[in-house]
């Protein structure tokens, strides 16, 4: 179930161009804060249509911010239209002018939902990415440590108590604070994943060192060594696979954590900037208060969160009772 | 207590490890507060090495962070050079601002969750229990950065609440107990969204080891002896429950700081995290360091704390470090 979902999830978001009526980034200034379209199949004479349509929305004359339908003239919604300013075929749209937003408009009159489906792109893959980074380097160091004890041992388990001993997100925020603050969306994207990534190395690391720990010690693994296989192989063949489960379980705890570090930082403006979207940035409008209390809108990718996250911890927790009661 | 001044001592050496890890990361960073002016055609180049050289910039590194030291040990912690100041004396009215909003949301938070997770423990199943399981499941899942916009919109919506702050217009004329009031009702929404956010993990492991207890054998011992339920849950069952849960006192310092620092910017709760991101924005990287450092101050603070309180509670450590 909660795959079935998180699976739904990320293939919208990667769809985000076809599914998206229109350009994450394509503006309609006549149109700001425009309220979610309603699809209808009735029209103004009480005319029954099969196919949904919607009206156009035009701001009433000098009240900003207020919309009327124009009535005279109904737009129908239709599948597989080629989009006028992006040039590639979309699920549903309407003809120009009229305009379909499904979820409403922000400030510059950008459609809500194609922001929404665009920013997943950024925000959830940023996190599966950034968790990606962080186990690769939490297994990689936190195996040396269990495997080769000694010296090493003790120094990375001494450099993680250092990672430990800062609230993780004012870590984040100090190396954030050392890079450059203005580059461009996609340097900033990278950036993001790789700040997030390699500063949280320390949790993932001294787990992944006590399952080596002990698994090192088992019978069969000294046996192999006995054998003369090679440290190499003794981790390839015997000690790897015993972390497989907590490596699971730890990325579906991981994940919805870093995601919801890019949507912070791109909310503070330390992330991902404009036009591009992402979940933290489209909240970031939320900061002024006309918008946090007049467009319920704008608070979707908020609330978007909501699901993903119960699906991952849905997740975590059918893992973990997979791995038996003993596991952490 | 030798066992507590070694663990003192193991933190102040992390202070220190981390003091010196942050003072170069930020010392390595590319550009300082006056890379900005060298793009402005107005200020020569020799005005900005002056200036660079005037606050030791130009020096390197290890004489740069013994002089931080220095600064540290003297209570200044650097210079800012967005406030032209030392650091010290903008960094303690935060630090306390932070420490006051934290340690509210904690007692609150474990004074809630100690009798729910008991509560949820003793009755295991029904539509009570099945009820705070949704609800504790769904608060997990909720943001806190969502859930303080939330408390927010509430603020704004209603008026009942400031939208912001720590204390009014006019706070200095007030007499003794309205400022107390008036700091309150600014504390009531950024407390809130802590409390919230902690509250969820609180009462499942509350729960946990609750249960954990009661099924121990010496539960069932006490409940063949015809001691009532309320009693063996009270005086059985949670003392024995405490010691892990102790232990959880101190792991989730560290999330609260963190989930702190998103609260106070949205709130504008003049405590560290508005100060940080002040900083980083201004690039000013000694002030930077300031909320960092005091941070790790707090999450060791609040293990050592965690510590005393184990020695207290638990017999068999204190039977140990003899």
């Amino acid at each position: 179930m909660a795959l079935l979902v998180l699976g739904a999830v990320h293939l919208a978001a990667i769809g985000a161009g076809f599914l998206a009526p229109y350009a994450p980034t394509e503006q309609n200034r006549s149109l700001p804060y425009a309220p979610p379209t309603r699809l209808r199949f009735v029209d103004a004479e009480g005319r029954l249509h099969l196919r949904p349509f919607v009206y156009r929305l035009v701001e009433r004359e000098g009240a900003g911010g207020v919309y009327d339908e124009d009535t005279s003239r109904p737009w129908p919604v239709r599948l597989f239209v080629r989009g006028a300013s992006t040039d590639r075929v979309h699920l549903f749209g309407v003809e120009e002018p009229a305009r379909v937003f499904l979820l409403g408009a922000d400030g510059f009159g950008r459609d809500q939902l194609s922001r929404l489906l665009h920013g997943a792109q950024i925000s959830l893959f940023a996190g599966l990415m950034a968790a990606t980074l962080s186990l690769g380097m939490g297994w990689l160091l936190g195996t040396l440590a269990g495997f080769y004890g000694r010296w090493i041992d003790a120094a990375l388990m001494r450099g993680a108590e250092l990672f430990l001993a800062l609230p993780w997100l004012y870590l984040l925020f100090a190396v954030r604070a050392v890079l450059p603050l203005s580059v461009s969306p996609g340097q900033a994207f990278l950036l993001l994943v790789l700040v997030i990534g390699l500063v949280d190395w320390a949790r993932p690391a001294r787990l992944f060192r006590g399952v080596v720990l002990s698994a090192r010690e088992r019978n069969y693994v000294l046996a192999a060594r006995g054998f003369g296989a090679s440290d190499l192989y003794l981790i390839r063949r015997h000690i790897a696979p015993q972390t497989i489960g907590l490596l699971l379980t730890q990325a579906a705890l991981l994940v919805p954590q870093y995601i919801l570090a890019e949507v912070t930082l791109s909310f503070l403006g330390l992330g991902v900037g404009e036009p591009v979207p992402s979940w933290g940035n489209m909240l970031a409008a939320l900061q002024r208060y006309h918008v946090l209390s007049s467009y319920w809108w704008m608070w979707i990718p908020g609330l978007a969160l909501v699901p993903v996250f119960l699906a991952y911890f849905a997740l975590s927790e059918a893992l973990r009772a997979r791995a038996g009661p003993a596991s952490p | 207590m030798a066992r507590l001044a070694r663990r003192a001592a193991h933190g102040l050496l992390l202070l220190v490890g981390v003091s010196l890890l942050s003072f170069v990361l930020v010392e390595l960073a590319p550009g300082d507060y006056f890379a900005e002016m060298r793009l402005d055609p107005r200020i020569s180049e020799a005005t900005v090495r002056g200036l660079r050289a005037r606050y030791g910039l130009d020096r390197p590194l290890p004489e740069r962070y013994l002089s931080w030291l220095r600064s540290l040990a003297r209570g200044e912690m650097g210079y800012s050079f967005a406030y032209g100041g030392p650091v010290g004396p903008l960094l303690w009215p935060r630090a306390r601002n932070t420490l006051l909003l934290t340690a509210t949301a904690t007692a609150l938070a474990w004074l809630l969750a100690v009798p729910l997770g008991a509560w949820w423990a003793a009755r295991r199943a029904g539509p009570a229990a099945h009820g705070l399981a949704g609800v504790t499941a769904l608060l997990l899942a909720l943001p806190d950065l969502v859930l303080a916009l939330g408390l927010l919109l509430l603020a704004v919506r209603t008026g009942w609440f400031p939208t912001g702050g720590m204390v009014s217009l006019g706070h200095e004329q007030l007499s003794w107990g309205a400022r107390v009031r008036d700091v309150a009702s600014h504390l009531a929404l950024p407390v809130t969204a802590l409390v919230l956010g902690l509250l969820p993990v609180l009462v499942r492991h509350v729960r946990a080891s609750v249960a954990e207890a009661l099924a121990a054998p010496f539960v069932r011992a006490a409940r063949a002896h015809g001691i009532p339920e309320r009693r063996v849950l009270l005086r059985h069952a949670l003392p024995a429950a405490a010691n892990p849960l102790i232990s959880l006192f101190g792991l989730s310092v560290a999330g609260l700081l963190s989930m702190s620092l998103v609260v106070e910017v949205v709130m504008s709760w003049p405590g560290l995290g508005p100060l940080l991101l002040e900083a980083i924005l201004a690039r000013d990287f000694h002030l930077v360091l300031g909320p960092v450092l005091v941070s790790t101050l707090l999450l060791l603070g609040g293990n050592l704390l965690a510590d005393l309180l184990l020695y207290a509670a638990d017999p068999r450590i204190r039977a140990d470090a003899r």
